[in-house]
């Protein structure tokens, strides 16, 4: 474990950062840059964000605090921490190469093998390899554990049939992480299920991609017929896939693997949308005159104001007594709700001008909150919709009974 | 936005929340609440003077006076603990008295008042009239000098407590301008008190008639200090209330939630229907927002403009979660919802007085734009 740096090192290093950021951050590449990993529709936003997390990785802002015989820095956490913070106040694009900085890469860290960590975390860093993630099938969604891809065991390989579908950055990556079926006999669902380090460029794996509600493509279906990976890429253990897909989702919290550093989802600036209140008209008047529009920015000014410190509050137990697992499983329902609502606020902002869309010369901010509107149902659906975080809140934080 | 605070707590605020949470717990358990409903006082008077022995009264004034040398910032974890467990006292009433004293009062009023009332005398204010105006500057009530006395006329309403207060800080208007007024309950008749019917069962309120009722000068506040008082007075109001509300909140989901883990039909627990189980967990999130709201007020309590927005929000969110949280305990407790033995009603009429009081969601809200976008 690297020492705790002093506050004269701190001080020293968060000037480095915010040098650094403030020189080589390129906020307007002349094209519009995805606001989440999800987005990333054409080739120039790919290349420019694979492009832009290899320098920073390279800079040492990205993985900072992973351990420095893998790739990353091995300095004490609060050194990533600073310059997460720096990337932040320069307003820094994503880092692209969510899936495997958030969730393979923790997951190897903490379980994986020598030659696994030596094997993929470099190049995940340096968004090399960028990985994606196959757990929702087109007829199990929410229903996770029920998944049925198919992987059998022959020799020293696994033969997959199957399909995975909402693959963001299926056709880019080089590794999925797969949840699979290899045992149809299990005792219960989940006990079927095992965990691949999956590599994507083989024979018998083909993507056809989706195309979103807002007209672009971001993720596709991934197919699987007869593709023959080697038994080296089962992770965890055979009957073991729903646990380590559970706990990708624990490393999320930071506490067993120090954070990545870096963001791989741009938060809305609460302040943008007030300023185009104050921008926009109506009956001749500023819109914030008129007391419907005025209450309900208020309203939503008060949730944002929660959600924000509801972040600190979930650090501190003296105010954690009573249901400690109250705001850390309601984060996601509350966060991808307000955002929605949002943006779709700011659409009625627009009056006329909200018939606009992406293209239009007279779109608002270059239809930047329709799209953000589109796209702000990526959260509420993807990562388990809010009626299933509903039902985890119920289940977890509240002790009612199972949905079944 | 730089008059958005932050959330911390002190080491005090901590360790009276624990003491306040077994305390309000132990004193007043359900039965003992609707046992009080009936009693003239409306409250127990050991109760409340192991209260005053706690040195809860004096949490927020100043040890010169007597009093602990802490904030309100301190007070909120006992209101809130009072207001999970639906303990009603005057508390809160002399909390806002000793606030206003230490805003306007002169050094000679507040030592006379305040050592009494760290030592556990009640006191309330008597703010409110008959035009339900929130806008406490927006009175009638009036007196006129003459020499060194003012005899004061006109009716205040909704004075919370004031048959057991020592003392009732009136607002009357003076020559066109606001004014406080200290009255000692013994300058009053019976006959000035009519008990209000108030739909909070569990709280005491009076109408107070101040039609011949005489005070000296000296007991007026300096007219230099009305805006001051006022706005503390609102603010301090705001933080009690939004802490007695969401203690409320938590109280009437708990009780929502064993009912929806025990009740059974269409042989299930009717928690596992998502019709049930989803809005709870709506009503959930929102309360642990007003608590969030709750103890960034406490902690910005101080910070001018901070103190302000962050007490607005937490009075809007708290009474808006304490509100829906009771209605919908109402309605999913079925038949049983509807009669007077379930508990959901108690708190669903004490979040309609506590908004009546201080301006409901809407109102607080109103206030907020204006600091926000203005």
């Amino acid at each position: 474990m690297a020492d705790k740096p002093s506050a004269a090192e701190l001080k020293d290093y968060a000037e480095q950062a915010d040098a650094w950021f403030k020189e080589n951050t390129v906020r307007d590449p002349g094209f519009m840059l995805p606001l989440t990993f999800m987005e990333v529709s054409t080739d120039q936003q790919f290349d420019f964000l694979q492009d832009w997390q290899r320098k920073v990785y390279e800079a040492g802002y990205l993985g900072a605090s992973w351990p420095k015989e893998y790739g990353g820095g091995g300095l004490h956490s609060e050194y990533q921490r600073v310059a997460t913070r720096a990337m932040k106040k320069y307003d820094a694009p994503i880092m692209i190469n969510a899936i495997g900085n958030g969730w393979a890469g923790p997951l190897i860290l903490d379980l994986g093998s020598e030659e696994q960590k030596q094997k993929y975390i470099k190049p995940m860093l340096s968004a090399e390899d960028i990985w994606c993630q196959g757990f929702s099938e087109p007829e199990n969604g929410s229903d996770l554990g029920n998944a049925q891809l198919k992987a059998v065991k022959e020799g020293d390989e696994y033969v997959l049939n199957g399909s995975k579908i909402w693959t963001s950055l299926g056709d880019r990556a080089k590794y999925m992480i797969l949840l699979a079926r290899t045992d149809f006999d299990a005792p219960n669902k989940y006990a079927g299920l095992s965990f691949f380090l999956n590599p994507m460029k083989i024979d018998g794996i083909t993507t056809s991609r989706i195309k979103k509600l807002t007209g672009e493509y971001g993720f596709v279906q991934t197919f699987f017929t007869d593709a023959r990976i080697s038994a080296d890429c089962l992770f965890g253990g055979e009957g073991n896939g729903w646990s380590m897909a559970m706990k990708t989702l624990e490393y999320e919290r930071g506490a067993k693997v120090k954070p990545v550093g870096g963001f791989f989802v741009k938060e809305l600036d609460v302040m943008e949308i007030v300023e185009l209140a104050k921008n926009s008209v109506r009956n001749g008047k500023p819109l914030l005159d008129d007391p419907v529009m005025r209450d309900k920015m208020t309203q939503y000014m008060i949730d944002i104001q929660a959600l924000n410190l509801n972040n600190t509050r979930r650090r501190m137990p003296q105010l954690m007594q009573d249901r400690p697992m109250g705001l850390p499983l309601m984060n996601k329902l509350a966060r991808t709700e307000l955002i929605r609502e949002l943006t779709e606020f700011s659409l009625a902002f627009q009056g006329t001008k909200a018939g606009y869309y992406v293209g239009d010369e007279n779109a608002v901010d270059d239809g930047y909150w329709h799209r953000s509107y589109l796209n702000s149902f990526s959260a509420t659906i993807g990562g388990g919709t809010s009626e299933i975080q509903r039902n985890i809140v119920a289940e977890h934080a509240l002790g009612l009974p199972k949905t079944r | 936005m730089d008059n958005l605070g932050t959330i911390g707590t002190t080491e005090e605020q901590i360790e009276l929340m624990d003491v306040a949470t077994n305390f309000c717990r132990d004193k007043s358990p359900i039965d003992k609440v609707r046992g009080m409903i009936d009693d003239d006082l409306g409250y127990d008077p050991d109760i409340w003077r192991e209260i005053g022995e706690l040195g809860w009264l004096a949490i927020a004034i100043p040890e010169a006076h007597d009093g602990v040398g802490l904030s309100m910032a301190e007070v909120v974890p006992i209101a809130e603990q009072m207001g999970r467990n639906l303990m009603s006292n005057p508390f809160g009433s002399t909390t806002l008295a000793a606030q206003a004293l230490l805003a306007g009062g002169s050094e000679a009023q507040q030592a006379a008042w305040l050592p009494k009332i760290a030592a556990g005398a009640a006191a309330t204010l008597a703010l409110r009239e008959d035009n339900g105006d929130w806008d406490l500057s927006n009175i009638e009530a009036a007196g006129t000098v003459s020499g060194d006395s003012v005899s004061l006329s006109g009716k205040k309403q909704l004075v919370l407590w004031a048959d057991s207060a020592e003392l009732i800080i009136a607002s009357v208007k003076i020559d066109g301008a606001v004014r406080f007024a200290l009255i000692e309950r013994s300058a009053l008749s019976d006959n000035a008190m009519r008990r209000e019917t108030v739909i909070d069962e569990t709280a005491r309120s009076y109408e107070v008639t101040l039609d011949g009722v005489t005070v000296s000068t000296d007991a007026l506040f300096d007219a230099g200090r009305t805006r001051e008082t006022l706005e503390k007075i609102e603010l301090a109001a705001g933080l009690i209330h939004a802490a007695e509300m969401t203690g409320g909140a938590q109280s009437v989901i708990d009780y929502t939630v064993e009912y929806l883990k025990t009740r059974k039909q269409f042989g299930k627990i009717i928690g596992s229907y998502q019709a049930l189980k989803h809005p709870t967990v709506n009503n959930y999130v929102e309360y642990e927002k007003a608590r969030t709201h709750l103890y960034s007020a406490a902690h910005s309590w101080g910070e001018q403009g901070r103190g302000e927005v962050a007490v607005r929000m937490a009075a809007a969110q708290s009474h808006s979660s304490y509100s829906t949280a009771a209605d919908r305990a109402i309605q999913f407790h079925g038949g049983f919802g509807f009669t007077h033995d379930c508990d959901a009603q108690l708190h669903r009429r004490k979040a309609i007085l506590s908004g009546a009081l201080i301006g409901d969601a809407a109102y607080q809200r109103s206030k907020l734009a204006n600091l926000l976008f203005d």
